[in-house]
């Protein structure tokens, strides 16, 4: 197995349909990007390396390069670019000797150099890797190679390095994706990074269904919109940050909204109920799907389809509505179960960890080896629960859960709480430090009208939904909560923030 | 033949081309059309004509599989002739279509 099975696939399928690209007829099809990949897999083969990466935004280099190494039979590294030059530096140490698509501008300036690592710019890839012949597809159908190296986001400590082997991302494909699936005129709008697990299977899925890719490297909400008008965009994949800027853009203004969207998936982090609600209310024509996955497993483990959102806001039972917040079921290809500390699998309803099994789920990391049980489950270090129907509510990394007088409490719940009402726009709840209780729970709230803020109020608000060992005992105004610019909070930073808030009051 | 993931086979009477993505790596007496399967290396003799109780075809990006679940193998070009082993034939592996999550 190899993902060029993929490409080439496509290729003989459908190789006159554009893979990546403008409806205008600049597009790239797919019989384009596999004479290009073939091409450009002679090119990095002559390099000499054992890596290829990519630091750059997204561009068509993206899957003509990730395509090219899974041919040459090297890994792919895409790697984040917005870290301090120290962070870089440490993570191109870890894959040298590498060669990587850059952008010949500001980011390959701080590369270059750098022992071990050659690098052009991404159009200068295009244009020098397209001479010569394709080379006889002869790629290594090896299931075990590795096809992409991941560093997972790491809030805390050392970014580790997840493997993604050929197999593991082919298995997702296979098990999630209807080749050839998606009419001639649909089109996706990535606007993910190419270092996101999701940025990688968005081109491998699209790919394989047969779905035109547009790419959107910097998000702006407005551009999104625009894009997605210009490009007739049908299918697009947000992260919740995203969709609350876009659904904040529509407010403002209204007759700039695309049309043509059936179908919008978000994931990468938890969705505020009034972010979704209010963009199912803009979007009454477009399928709304909930994903949630990891970079260990290959993306997507459970999805929320639209029949699952419709139903949950249309029902008046609670059990029913709640699911709208859930991440759905588990895909058919893998199995999900809840456990709880001593590994024992706990009954519905009951909060645990989440572990996951599946030919898509890697769980392995470069130099520590792979994190599987014997049986070969992967233990999440989410928290989460499944209820009666199997709909799985995923509560954050379990090392955010607060403990408060022994009690385990998961920010997840107070914050949906919070969010419910009418003047919080986003909320976190965190745990302090306290001598008497181990860990207080400290609310933090962004507000839409700030000037209307009341700690009592907002204690009383909570106190009529939560049980009191569950209410929050201080509550902190802030204009923004910080995010990663992939959506994910980032409670470290925030935790540390009220730390040193508090020290130079105190 | 020994049958291993990744293992890329070709029929001797018709276009179908297949892709292990699932075999206990054994050996195995795959057929399309009634017909031994080919590595695609093998230039030796082709053509003939799919055996009629394994003619109704393979469908590119389809996943086939015998009644254990032993096997699996994706067609990556279709052809005339019915995937099997020995005379059992195998069947498409029906799966729901899941919505485009990424």
């Amino acid at each position: 197995m190899n993902l060029m099975m993929l490409l080439e696939m496509a290729s003989s399928g459908f190789g006159h349909r554009v893979a990546i690209g403008s409806r205008d007829g600049s597009g790239m099809t797919y019989q384009d990007l596999y004479d290009q990949s073939g091409r450009a897999s002679d090119y990095l083969q002559q390099r000499n390396v054992e890596h290829v990466s990519f630091f750059d935004e997204s561009s068509p280099a993206l899957p003509v390069s990730l395509f090219a190494a899974a041919w040459a039979g090297l890994p792919f590294v895409p790697l984040n670019y917005r870290l301090s030059n120290v962070d870089t530096y440490s993570l191109f140490e870890r894959i040298t000797p590498t060669f990587t698509i850059s952008d010949g501008a500001e980011l390959e300036n701080i590369i270059s150099g750098v022992d071990g690592v050659q690098s052009t710019a991404w159009h200068l890839f295009l244009t020098d890797s397209a001479e010569g012949a394709i080379p006889e597809p002869t790629w290594n159908m090896d299931p075990d190679e590795i096809a992409v190296l991941l560093f997972t986001s790491g809030t805390t400590g050392d970014p580790k390095a997840a493997v993604l082997r050929h197999s593991h991302l082919v298995s997702y494909i296979l098990g999630s994706v209807e080749f050839m699936g998606s009419d001639e005129d649909e089109a996706t709008l990535v606007s993910v990074p190419p270092y996101h697990v999701a940025g990688i299977a968005a081109m491998c899925s699209s790919i394989y269904a047969g779905r035109r890719i547009v790419q959107l490297p910097f998000f702006d909400a407005y551009e999104w919109i625009d894009l997605a008008i210009k490009e007739e965009v049908t299918h697009a994949m947000v992260v919740p940050t995203m969709l609350s800027r876009i659904v904040e853009e529509l407010e403002k203004n209204p007759s700039h909204k695309p049309d043509t969207l059936r179908a919008i998936s978000y994931g990468g982090g938890k969705m505020p109920r009034p972010v979704i609600e209010k963009a199912l209310e803009l979007f009454p024509a477009t399928n709304f799907v909930n994903a949630y996955g990891l970079t260990e497993t290959s993306s997507t483990i459970s999805v929320l389809g639209p029949e699952d959102h419709r139903i949950a806001v249309e029902s008046s039972d609670p059990e029913v509505r709640k699911r709208l917040a859930s991440a759905g079921k588990p895909l058919p290809s893998l199995e999900v179960s809840i456990r709880d500390e001593d590994s024992n699998e706990v009954d519905p309803g009951v909060s645990g960890e989440i572990w996951v099994r599946g030919e898509q789920v890697s769980g392995e990391y470069l130099g520590h080896g792979k994190r599987l049980t014997g049986d070969g489950w992967f233990p999440t270090n989410d928290g989460g629960s499944l209820d009666s129907e199997g709909y799985l509510f995923v509560e954050g990394r379990i090392d955010d859960i607060i403990i408060r007088g022994g009690e385990n409490i998961s920010p997840g719940e107070i914050e949906d709480v919070l969010l419910q009402h009418p003047n919080i726009r986003d909320a976190a709840a965190v745990g302090m430090a306290d001598t008497e209780w181990g860990e207080i729970i400290v609310a933090v709230v962004v507000l839409s009208d700030p000037d209307f803020f009341s700690e009592p109020e907002i204690l009383g608000f909570s106190k009529e939904h939560l049980r009191s060992s569950r209410t929050p005992e201080k509550i902190i105004m802030l204009d923004e909560l910080p995010y990663n610019e992939t959506g994910k909070l980032l409670r470290r930073v925030l935790k540390d923030g009220l730390v040193n808030q508090d020290n130079s009051e105190g | 033949m020994e049958i291993r993931a990744g293992s890329r086979l070709k029929s001797a009477v018709c276009n179908t081309e297949v892709i292990a993505v699932k075999a206990p790596g054994e050996d195995m007496d795959i057929r399309c059309g009634g017909v031994p399967m080919l590595d695609p290396s093998d230039t030796g003799e082709e053509g003939g004509k799919p055996d009629a109780a394994a003619a109704d075809g393979t469908q590119m990006g389809k996943r086939y599989v015998d009644s254990n679940e032993t096997i699996e193998l994706l067609c990556t070009k279709p052809g005339d002739g019915s995937l099997g082993i020995g005379d059992a034939l195998l069947a498409i592996k029906e799966s729901k279509p899941l919505p485009a999550s990424d």
